[in-house]
């Protein structure tokens, strides 16, 4: 099925969840500095793993950078 | 830097009263060697979206370094933005401090007052300490402070500009006014923007670009740790009235008749 991952199209199997496409987006899933929104809610840490995506979900994988 | 006392913000001191912004340094090493020139204890941290190829990581810098962490909400334009942006700086760094920035323009940056002022009501009552980052404008501020915000942020000019404080009288109006901290907020170019920030009576200063910019990153970080230190020892001495005319400080009598 189909994502959009950090605003762009992004494949991902059937049952993929939060932490598959964390993984996906290159981003350290155990480092610190990383959050997750799915359309406009956090998804927190401890529930990435079970969280299971649907087709045509909006997810953001942000992480820490310089600024402010 | 115990040579003024510290900053004391929601109930946490800092020994510096210098708070820095890490948005435009060339490398994370430039970052590090300005934040130990700095003596900041306190830095800001932003969230954007993962770039894989991008190298080190800056949470892991500014702690080594023993720095506490500021995450902001810089680029939003909306309350929800910025709620939403706090909500995920929260899961991302594991704290409830939050720079506040809702930007109402684009070109100025300067702050959108009413979708501040929704957003910081939001955060308090879900137990945020909201630092807002916010204009000028002595009643906005009191406003802020109403809504529960645990300092004010007012700024001297917009963000990056470079320009100092374009309104001395109006910091001052929000000093006078405050009863928490004032931190003074963007627009700082030099070190004396930061010194006459401290002398107005602010609480602290909060700098990114002055630094970040400058040729030498360390050197002017060094200065403006100097600078916000005499700024404030200045502020607590009780400086001389402004006079219109001189006043001797050599003795006027027994003046000898020489010629």
């Amino acid at each position: 099925m189909k994502v959009r991952l950090n605003g762009e199209p992004c494949e991902v199997r059937e049952d993929a969840s939060v932490l598959d496409v964390v993984a996906a987006s290159g981003a350290e899933p155990e480092g610190r500095g990383v959050a997750v929104a799915v359309d406009g809610e956090v998804v927190p840490r401890g529930e990435w793993d079970e969280f299971e995506l649907r087709e045509g979900q909006r997810v953001e994988v942000l992480q820490a950078v310089q600024g402010g | 830097m115990a040579e003024c006392g510290p900053l004391t913000i929601a109930g946490r001191e800092f020994g510096s009263r210098l708070i820095l912004g890490t948005g435009g340094f060339r490398s994370l090493e430039s970052m590090a060697e300005a934040l130990a020139a700095s003596g900041a204890e306190l830095a800001t941290v932003a969230l954007r979206r993962v770039d894989a190829s991008a190298r080190g990581s800056i949470v892991e810098v500014l702690e080594e370094a023993g720095c506490t962490l500021l995450p902001n909400t810089a680029g939003c334009f909306t309350a929800r933005d910025a709620v939403l942006t706090a909500e995920l700086a929260r899961e991302a760094f594991d704290t409830d401090w939050i720079k506040l920035e809702v930007i109402g323009d684009e070109r100025t940056l300067l702050p959108e007052g009413s979708e501040l002022l929704d957003a910081a009501e939001t955060l308090v009552a879900e137990g945020y300490v909201v630092l807002p980052y916010t204009n000028d404008d002595p009643v906005l501020a009191r406003r802020l402070e109403d809504a529960g915000c645990a300092a004010v942020m007012p700024l001297g000019s917009p963000i990056g500009s470079g320009m100092g404080i374009r309104n001395p009288y109006n910091l001052r109006l929000i000093v006078e006014r405050a009863d928490v901290p004032v931190i003074l907020d963007a627009g700082i170019g030099t070190a004396s923007d930061a010194a006459l920030a401290m002398e107005a009576g602010c609480d602290g200063v909060l700098l990114a670009s002055s630094v970040s910019r400058a040729e030498d990153p360390a050197r002017m970080a060094r200065a403006m740790r100097h600078a916000v230190t005499a700024g404030r020892l200045a502020f607590e001495s009780g400086r001389i009235p402004r006079r219109l005319y001189g006043e001797a400080s050599t003795p006027t009598e027994g003046v000898p008749e020489l010629t």
